[in-house]
Order: C-alpha cells, then structure tokens, then sequence
C-alpha cells in the first residue's frame, strides 16, 4: 500500500440497516415435509445436470435425480424418498418468470435415504478423492454464487492455494442462515473446511465472521480451537464484507488482480455453508438436498431460520413462517443483491440463503431523481468505480465510455444505488449495459459469420463461373475440333488426297 | 398463499438508504440559518427583504423554465436546491442592495446558470457565483456598498417599513449614512493610493475585525464562528467532506502567513484572510457544492486548493478586493479535466486501468 494509499485509506461499503435480529436469534426449526418438490436441473454455475430418473420411477432420499454434465456443473439429488412425477417446466427463480426444467418429486413422508457411504477418515483421502466425492454429492457455493465446489479444490490444488478463506461474513441485511449454521453445526464447519484444506493443500484457515454475529464468533472459536491451523477473525460488520475481493483484502491484505482469480494469489474463499455440506458429503455420505434459509421481512409473522429441502416452494416456507400481510416485493437473497421473485410458486434452490417477503413500506421505493453528483456512490464502491460517471454514460447509450469507466469491474453489489439520495437504479443501468454489450457481441460475432458466409458464397460462385466459362470454352473448343475433324473427313472423303494438309491445320 | 404479480422496479438493491437530494438540501439550510439570522439582527429590515426577494426571484425562475418545458414544477421546486441557489445568493450580496439587485440575481442564478444547462445536477458553473459575478460586473457601485452593522433594536436601525423602503431605493441618503468599507475592500483601496497595511489600519476609520462578525461586509459573511459551527455540522452529518474546506482554506492561510511573515506592510495576515470576505461561505457552502466539485477524494483536495489559491491571488494582485466568487467559477471550469485525470484506483488495477501483476511465488 503506497503512501497516497494509506493516506486515503479506502472506506468503501455501506452500513444498511441489518434486519438481521430477532429472527437471527430464533432457534432453529425444520420446514414440514411438502407433498411435492420441484428440484431444478440448474442450480449452479455451468451447464444443466441431465436426467437420470424417468417419470413414475420411486426414488429414495439422496438417490441421483441427475447427473452433471460438462466439465462445470453438479448434479441433483432426490430430497426425499418418494415418486418422480414429472420432469417438466416450473418457474424459475428469476424475475422474468421465465420456466427451467426442475424434476417434480411426490414424497411419501418416510425419508427413507439411500444407502449412505461415510467415510471414517476424509484426511486419509488423495485430494482428488475428495474433489470427487463432493462434486458426487452436488455441493456448489452455497453463499449464493453456486459454483460447483470440486471445481474450485481442483483449481486451488493445481495452483497450489496457501490459505483457505472461510466466508462467514454474510454482510447482506435480513440474511442469518450463515449464522444459523454457525452457531447451531459450528464443529461440522470446521470440520468441514479442514477436509477442504486438505483437498487444496491450503497450509491454513481463515475464517471472516463479521463482528455483528458474538454467538457465531463464540461457537466457531470453541470449535475451531484444537486447530491451531484455523483462525477465527471478526471482521467489521459492513457491506459487502462478505464480497471475495473485498474479504480476501480484509484479511490477507492481497488484492485480486483484475481479470484474475483468487487462487492465482494464493488463496481460495468458500463460504461457511458450502463447508458444513461439504463435512455431511464425506464424514455422512450425505448429497446436498437440504439448507438452512432465512424467512425474513416485514411481511413475515414468525421471521427465523428454517431447514428445508431442496425443491420446497417458496409459498411453502412464507406458509410456515406466516404471513402478516400480503407481501408487497417478494425477493430470493438478501435485499442489496437478491433476485425478485414473479411469485411464490417457485422452488427453493441450494444457493438461495433467504427468502424475504416485504411489506408495502420496506418495499417502497422513491421515485428516481436527477443525479446531483455528490460523489456518494463514488465513495461507497468497494471496488473503486465512478457508479455515477458509468450511469450517466449508459443513459446517453455510450457504452463503450460506460466500459471506458470501468464498467466490467462491477460486482454489481448494489452499495451505489443503495447510498443514492436520488434513489438512482444504478445497478440497473449497468445490468442493461451488460446485457446491451452481450447482445451487441453476440450481434458482431453473428454478423461476422454472415459475412463471412457471403463472402465464402461470392467465391464459390466466381469459381462456378469461372469453372463454368472452362468447361464452356473447353466444350466450344472440342467442338470447333469435331467440326474441324469432320469437315476434314468430308474434305478427304470429296479429295482423299488432301488428308496430309487437313492434318495439318487441325490443331 | 395466492401468486403475488409484482411490479418494477426490478434490480437489486430492494433497500436504499433514507437520504434524500431534498433532505440534504434541507440540512444544508439548516447550517446556513445561525449564520442568516445573525446577518438578518446586524444589518436588518433591508437584509431581510433582500433575502426573501433573491429566494423568491429564484423560485420563480425555476418554475418559469420548468414551465417552459412543460415539466412539472412542484416536486422540483420542493427538491430545494433553487431555494439553497437564491438563499447562497443573498448571503453574499451586500446587505442594504436595492432589490433589483435581488431580483435580477436571483433570476439570472437559477435561468441563466441552472436551467438553461438542464437543471439540477447538470450546471457546470455554481449557480450563485455565476448571478453574483454577473451583478458584480453590471452593477458594481451597487454591488460594493458596504453597511455598518445596524443591529435589530439599535437606535440606528431601520423598522420594517423602513427597510422595505431602502431595499425598494424610496429611501436614498440613508445607505450614505452607514455606508462602510470592508475589510479587503479597505485594505486594497489604501494600498493602491500607497498607503500600507500598517498604517491603513491603524487610524480610526477602519473597519474593525473580529470573530464577533461585527463588521461591514456581506449578508452572510461575516459571522465567521457561526459559519464555521454550520460547516461543522454539515462535516459531522456527512453531508460535505473536509477536502474541499481544509485544501481551500489551508492554501489561502498559507501563502498569506509565509507573505505576511515577510512583508506584513503590504500582505494581510493569514487570519484576516480567513475570516474577512466570503472565505468561510465559501469554504463551507459554495466550493463544496455537489454539482459543480469533482467527485473522488483527490480531485478535492486539488479543487479546493486551486480555489484557495486563486482566492489569494484575486486579493493580492487582483483588481477586486474579493477573489472567492472568481476563484470557485475559475476551479469549476477545471471540472471535468480534473474528473478526467484524478480517478480512483479501481480493485485489482493499477492507477492508469491495467490489470494488476498476478504476484511471483503465489498460485502457479
């Protein structure tokens, strides 16, 4: 850190309102069995898992429903033991309510598992074994990013990762499932990331609770405490702590270069969650069909903690929790990056940590003003951008200034609009911007087919032509030759002897 | 639970803060009243009248533009930002000016430099500066009469009629008899008939100087301490960052203090500097205006040093006895270029946008 550096020492991030008690502090409780689940084929980053059951068939709690497919993806398992009923469209969670195709399951309420395969000794494993095993589990980043997490031991391995980063930072407001599963599974936590750790050949551990959750920092450290390869480090509560870039920084002081990943540091960041179902997929050999997920919002009457199953709807948790009043915004996430939901009717998915149902004043928002360039985005980005320079870029369609700005390093955490006076959709913007400069790519690259398509054609006809002109001229020729050959023949047959000169005009 | 259809808007964040472009205006005024209603007390009726005379000129200008282009003018009007343009306005206009003076500036602030630009947010220049330049250089006798203070309840203090009267000019000969010098004002007058600071100040009738404020100058200019406590609770609430103040202020006392060192018969000290003219007002209200400032930490320490400083050069070597008003226009000219050149550094790249070199010994 230069010396300018330090002396303008960054203060990025929000301090939003957290939300987060009491429903943090209410014990944890377990949603009821839904007669059906809707399990979707796409849960993660990467490509669809495939099908492996067909309709009609009886399943049992864990059984492979489909397997990944493609080098980055993950597969999903039956969340409890019953009949597929169909595999078809449902809403996805998204807020196009576009459909996704899900496998719909009818439980017969005896979760009856699969044969479970534990492993005694996970540390007694080749890496790679691991890798395997929970990649066969279905385990992705559970903090939201839902990368599949055997791809990401694969990467720190080959990059030879030092230290593993525990992301316990849950830094969105409203959000406590992290907490959740650090106070009540704090010894599966550590004991999963010390599998992880082993499966990278990270050296050591560290965790970033932020210092708003004592009870989770208190559990950790009991549990983490015969390690001594494994520190537990507050951080200061404030958004997005929990981002990788910004927590990587927090603790270890390294700054991820554009473009890169963080394992090219030296370090790997895997939230708390993906931890503790990475410890149930070794030590139980139990797949990932089960989270912990906060019910929030003013809309809420009994906000907490619930664990659920893969596949429950969104309606079925808000049913659970009680409904106050009628929500106004319902919303999968946290409130500064979460996804609004079209409708209820829509499956919960292993990377979704809380669905928060908002009343009509939470989810109130002020009309959007003109920009009086305050300079408060500016300083809230954690990632050093001009938000309002970009915005105003895009609103007069220049993207290519928008990208000039910086536009690509956007985590679209939401710090700039949040912190906006006049309540400018920032992030919207730049979600358009993308969105506009991957249509135009995608645009260019079609375009550049094409012509290259037209050209490739414009060359094969002038080769026609030209090949055409050849064998016409090449025919003409032979027939000047026949004509010549039988005028010869008439010649010689009217004047035999003059078959020596026609022989010799003939060419 | 029945299928909730929602309505936009659509991308996240779905919280946002409580702060509002209204409430920051609101705060802002808020700082700006100790300081008001002390120059209201010290010269008066008349200062009153103008006040509310600027303000009002300046609301109508906006809801005249506004109406122009057919947009609605109540939500914008309520925003607050053309009653902070009049209301800035006003404290620097000379107390007892009659109310054309007001009016046209007031007018011309929010016409000429606010909407014909686009309105809120798109000026370039401070709205209020650009409509007191304009007065200055129109009007210059008018702009350049200086009262001595007439505190409310003093013998020499005119009632309201009284004051409307003089705002209105149906009292002339009245301004002649407090009229006064500033303190710049004084100080350059003797040193371009060659009488030097020593001795300039050191008859009766100059103008006496103080943290009380009790002097000749602007409306809002000369309650130095209550300036100051304005601008410290504009710091406190975050509302203004101390770059632009400290960078400003600091480039002004330094050259006065390291001049005055030398020559303390020809260069005012750093103190004077400070505290006469529009220096504070300026410091606190009109450099660190959001509109017309860059935008990023650096660009503000340069901002504001580079108004300081001209402010110090206006005065010393300039033609006018006050340079703050100049120095802010001149600085927010140089705007965008220092938007252009002073950018943060993004995450993960270095100062000119590459990517940062992935380091030797990690990773692979």
């Amino acid at each position: 850190m230069g010396l300018l550096e330090r002396f303008f020492k960054p203060s990025w991030g929000v301090h939003p309102d957290d939300h987060k008690r009491p429903a943090a502090d209410v014990p944890l409780r377990t949603l009821p069995l839904p007669e059906r689940l809707y399990v979707p084929l796409q849960q993660h980053v990467g490509g669809p898992a495939r099908p492996v059951v067909l309709a009609g068939q009886k399943v049992l709690k864990g059984q492979l429903l489909a397997e990944a497919q493609g080098n980055i993806s993950a597969p999903v398992h039956a969340p409890t033991s019953g009949r597929v009923l169909a595999i078809g469209e449902v809403t996805a969670p998204h807020p196009s309510g576009l459909a996704q195709l899900a496998i719909t399951l009818a439980s017969d309420g005896d979760e009856r598992w699969l044969e479970r395969e534990p492993v005694a000794d996970p540390f007694a494993l080749a890496p790679e074994e691991i890798a395997r095993l929970t990649a066969a589990a279905g385990v992705v980043g559970l903090g939201g990013a839902t990368f599949p997490a055997a791809v990401k031991f694969n990467l720190g391995r080959r990059l030879k990762v030092s230290t593993l980063i525990v992301n316990g930072g849950e830094c969105e407001p409203y959000l406590s499932s992290d907490d959740a599963v650090m106070r009540v599974r704090a010894a599966e936590v550590v004991d999963g990331l010390r599998i992880v750790m082993h499966a990278i050949g990270a050296a050591n551990a560290l965790v970033g609770i932020e210092d708003n959750k004592p009870e989770a920092i208190a559990a950790m450290r009991a549990a983490a405490a015969p390690f001594g390869d494994v520190a537990i480090r507050p951080v200061p509560a404030r958004y997005p702590m929990g981002s990788d870039k910004q927590l990587i920084q927090v603790l270890t002081g390294k700054e991820v270069p554009a473009d890169a990943r963080a394992a090219e540091v030296g370090v790997l960041v895997h939230n708390v969650s993906t931890c503790a179902a990475v410890h149930r997929a070794l030590r139980r050999g139990e797949a990932l069909v089960e989270r912990i997920v906060t019910v929030n919002g003013g809309a809420v009457r009994a906000p907490g903690n619930l664990l659920a199953p893969i596949g429950a709807r969104v309606a079925d948790l808000l049913a659970f929790a009680g409904l106050a009043a009628e929500p106004a915004r319902l919303i999968l996430g946290g409130p500064m990056m979460g996804t609004l939901l079209p409708h209820a009717n829509v499956p919960l998915v292993k990377g979704a940590s809380g669905v928060l149902a908002f009343d009509a004043r939470e989810a109130a928002r002020p009309a959007a003003g003109p920009c009086i360039r305050c300079g408060s985005c500016t300083v809230a980005c954690p990632m050093g951008l001009l938000p309002l320079e970009m915005a105003s870029r895009i609103r007069a369609g220049d993207l290519a200034g928008a990208t000039g700005f910086g536009l690509s390093d956007c985590i679209s955490c939401g710090c700039c609009a949040w912190v906006c006076p006049s309540h400018i959709p920032l992030v919207q913007y730049f979600s358009h911007a993308r969105g506009e400069l991957a249509a135009g790519e995608r645009a260019r690259l079609r375009n550049e087919a094409t012509r290259r398509l037209v050209e490739q054609r414009g060359e094969r006809l002038a080769r026609d032509a030209r090949e055409k002109a050849a064998a016409a001229a090449k025919r003409k020729a032979e027939r000047d030759a026949a004509k010549a050959k039988a005028a010869a023949a008439t010649e010689s047959a009217a004047a035999s002897s003059a078959a020596v000169s026609a022989k010799a005009v003939s060419p | 639970m029945s299928a909730t259809v929602l309505s936009a808007p659509v991308a996240a964040p779905h919280a946002a803060t409580s702060a509002s472009v209204s409430r920051v205006m609101l705060w802002v005024m808020a700082a700006l009243a100790p300081a008001t209603l002390f120059g209201f007390w010290l010269y008066g009726w008349p200062a009153v009248h103008l006040w509310w005379i600027t303000i009002a000129f300046a609301l109508l200008g906006e809801s005249l533009c506004l109406r122009l282009m057919r947009r609605a003018a109540l939500p914008v009007l309520f925003d607050g930002s053309a009653l902070l343009t009049g209301w800035l306005l006003a404290l620097s206009l000379p107390p007892w000016a009659p109310w054309w003076i007001g009016a046209t500036g007031g007018f011309f602030a929010t016409v000429i430099a606010k909407q014909v630009f686009g309105g809120l947010g798109q000026n370039l220049f401070n709205p209020a500066m650009v409509a007191r330049v304009a007065l200055l250089i129109s009007f210059p006798v008018q702009m350049t009469l200086w009262v001595a203070p007439v505190p409310l309840g003093s013998a020499a203090a005119p009632g309201f009629v009284d004051g409307l009267r003089i705002t209105l000019g149906a009292l002339p000969g009245a301004l002649d008899a407090v009229a006064s010098a500033s303190v710049l004002g004084h100080a350059k007058t003797e040193l371009s008939r060659g009488v030097d600071l020593l001795h300039s100040f050191a008859v009766s009738s100059a103008p006496t100087f103080g943290l009380d404020g009790m002097r000749a100058g602007s409306m809002g200019e000369t309650a130095s301490l209550l300036l100051a406590g304005g601008g410290a609770l504009l710091l406190a609430l975050r509302i203004i960052s101390w770059h632009i103040p400290l960078a400003m202020l600091a480039a002004i006392a330094l050259p006065a203090a390291i001049l005055h060192a030398a020559d303390p018969a020809r260069y005012l000290d750093a103190g004077s500097h400070l505290l006469a003219g529009g220096t504070l007002l300026g410091a606190f209200f009109i450099a660190t205006d959001y509109v017309t400032s860059p935008n990023t930490r650096a660009g503000q320490l340069l901002f504001g040093a580079g108004v300081g400083g001209l402010t110090f050069l206006i005065r010393t070597w300039g033609g006018y006895p006050e340079g703050i008003a100049f120095a802010v226009l001149l600085m927010n000219a140089l705007v965008p270029v220092i938007d252009r050149y002073l950018r943060p550094r993004i995450h993960g790249r270095d100062r000119r946008g590459r990517a940062l070199d992935i380091p030797d010994g990690e990773g692979s």
